[in-house]
């Protein structure tokens, strides 16, 4: 599956889609739902909630463990993808798009530059399969 | 020895004629029972009066049987189990070993099994002295100077100690607000530090398997209550560092708190107080042979330097006057109760059996022939499997899926064709940091010979994989369940029998 190249990426395998009037959605990576596996449970924040970049924002679970989502930017929640809570397999099924977790209004738009670009991204997990056994 | 083949696998355990087992409730019939009461004789009481209102007379739909049919029923599905009495069980991390008749004769002596623990302190003195006697030997063990028995398991035992560090950090003026935890440790870790009140901080392992010093050293400050640490760690590995360690959280105030889940790699070998751990706890339903599981309740004893005596959980088991012991609740500082009574009793005396048995000498024989057999393993698998660390093992040792991979080929399916030849799953997928982990552990309990017979099926397993990796994905295939959905089963589960609608 390809990234897309408007997305931004973190090492914890998360994605920010490109802010549109400063609201932007978040999900996790591909490589992500592949590691972790049929995910059988999510559990998200509610809207209204204020995140803060790098603290978690909520939990997926699969067979194999129980994992944490990071937040990648601060904001404050203004909408979350309530139908992954009766069909968690739409990230296995579609983790770019479809299986979107929550959309934020992003306190400021500048730490986005920070993350990985789509290409940056592919380097890093290409460079984690080789690294570890 | 034989080579075992796809063809000449054994199968499982035996099983009934019968393929599967009805539910109590599917072999009800109106009117059973599997009890009969002696004659009344005391006055008969009026229930009305001593029941709260709204009691219900009675339970619809509730199962009736003869005693006869619950007792075939239970003996059955017994008969479905896998268990140590079968044969080997690598279940990496969980320390499966023999639990020794020994103990089971001990804990039945009739004044150790009929005891009670509301019987004044006069009159279980035995069981008192046991207890202290216990206390004593894993203070020796560890090399801590207190220990209390009370908590139910591992996990209960880590909350004890991290509630005894917030408590000592406390009467300093600040418990302080993080602990930090190595990426490889077991999830119980997190858990308990976030129970306790503390925020987590992941600490990164380094290209050995080890702690990373210099994340350490970055991470450490102030507002760190604890390190807890494993060690060895989940990848079976010596934090050989663990003197620079204990001296960096120490410097800044900080206090190490050892999850001794490992250790049986330990014992008679090196002493946790030694190396500067604080508070630890030990699980004598792994290390010290007690049952385990669905074999008995657990016993995760708490063991601390003496600094922290004040604050162990209560009641205290003291000498008192004329050589007799009592017991001791009035202690301001301490965390309180954390379990009834006095804790798992019975594995008490089951782990003191063991470890009176064994001697100095025995336990040391332990360690040294739980590492290597797991060593043993290590070498004649590892070019079958790929090694993720480098570093060499003690107790266990954890391979990787990633040649098997290239072929679709993952742990979980290499431990479900594992049943296939008649022996219990290794750990599955843990720890976190290596993925598609296979982690085994293989006890002191087990021969050459078993060890033999479980890597002969490891190598076929391995060469499967390469010739017909589609039998490896669809096993198990001799088992009485072939291959179940886990993922349907935990986003659909089915909590609660339901009678079959009529007609």
């Amino acid at each position: 599956m390809s990234y897309p190249k408007n997305y931004r990426y973190t090492a914890e395998h998360e994605w920010v889609a490109a802010p549109e009037n400063g609201r932007a959605r978040i999900g996790i990576t591909d490589y992500a739902q592949h590691a972790l596996g049929d995910i059988v449970f999510v559990e998200l924040p509610a809207a209204g909630a204020h995140l803060e970049a790098g603290q978690p924002l909520g939990t997926v679970e699969s067979v194999k463990a129980v994992s944490e989502v990071f937040a990648p930017v601060s904001g404050t929640v203004t909408a979350v993808n309530t139908s992954l809570s009766a069909h968690p397999e739409l990230i296995n099924q579609d983790p770019h798009a479809g299986a979107w977790m929550v959309e934020v209004q992003l306190d400021d738009a500048a730490p986005l530059d920070k993350l990985m670009d789509a290409t940056r991204y592919e380097a890093f997990i290409a460079e984690e399969q080789t690294g570890k056994a | 020895m034989p080579e075992i083949t796809p063809e000449n696998t054994p199968a499982l355990a035996a099983t009934h004629i019968q393929s599967d087992e009805p539910l109590l409730f599917e072999i009800s019939s109106p009117g059973k029972r599997a009890w009969q009461l002696p004659p009344l004789d005391v006055p008969e009481a009026d229930l009305e009066l001593l029941l709260p209102a709204g009691t219900r007379d009675d339970i619809a739909g509730f199962p009736e049987l003869s005693e006869i049919e619950l007792v075939r029923h239970y003996t059955r599905l017994s008969t479905w189990n896998y268990a140590i009495d079968q044969g080997l069980y690598p279940l990496g991390s969980c320390t499966m070993k023999y639990n020794s008749r020994l103990n089971e004769v001990v804990a039945r002596l009739e004044g150790l099994a009929e005891g009670h623990p509301l019987q004044p302190a006069a009159v279980m003195q035995g069981a008192l002295r046991l207890m202290r006697r216990l206390e004593a030997a894993l203070a020796e063990i560890t090399g801590m100077d207190a220990v209390t028995l009370q908590p139910a398991a591992g996990a209960q035992g880590e909350l004890t100690g991290i509630l005894i560090i917030r408590a000592c950090l406390a009467a300093r003026g600040n418990p302080r607000a993080k602990i930090l935890i190595p990426d490889s440790a077991h999830g119980t870790n997190p858990a308990t530090a976030a129970i306790a009140g503390y925020r987590v901080e992941n600490l990164r392992s380094d290209a050995r398997g080890l702690v990373e010093l210099s994340s350490l050293e970055r991470l450490m400050d102030e507002s760190v209550a604890a390190l807890m640490l494993t060690n060895p760690n989940t990848l079976g590995l010596f934090e050989e560092d663990i003197h620079r360690i204990a001296e960096l959280v120490h410097a800044r105030g900080g206090l190490l708190y050892m999850d001794g889940a490992n250790m049986n790699a330990l014992v008679g070998r090196a002493r946790p107080g030694d190396f500067g751990v604080d508070v630890m706890h030990l699980n004598l339903h792994k290390t010290f042979s007690t049952p385990h599981g669905g074999g008995g309740p657990g016993a995760g004893p708490v063991a601390v330097k003496s600094f922290l005596e004040p604050f162990l959980p209560v009641p205290r088991i003291v000498e008192g006057e004329a050589g007799g012991l009592r017991l001791e609740t009035d202690r301001p500082a301490s965390i309180g109760r954390v379990r009834a009574f006095f804790g798992n009793f019975g594995m008490f005396v089951r782990a003191l059996a063991y470890i009176l048995a064994n001697g100095s000498d025995g336990l040391k024989q332990t360690t040294d022939d739980a590492v290597l057999n797991a060593n043993y393993i290590r070498q004649q698998l590892e070019d079958s499997y790929a090694l993720p660390y480098a570093t060499p093992s003690l107790h266990e040792c954890v391979f990787s899926d990633r040649l098997q991979a290239r072929q679709g080929v993952h742990t979980g399916d290499i431990a479900k064709r594992l049943m296939d030849y008649g022996f219990h799953p290794y750990t599955v997928s843990f720890p976190l940091i290596v993925p598609g982990a296979l982690m085994i552990e293989p006890t002191e309990s087990e021969s050459r010979e078993e060890l033999d017979r479980f890597i002969a099926a490891m190598r076929a397993i391995a060469r499967e994989a390469e010739t017909a990796p589609e039998l490896v994905q669809a096993a198990p295939h001799r088992t009485r369940i072939s291959r179940l959905d886990e993922a349907a089963a935990a986003r659909q589960p089915v909590l609660r029998w339901q009678p079959k609608a009529q007609g």
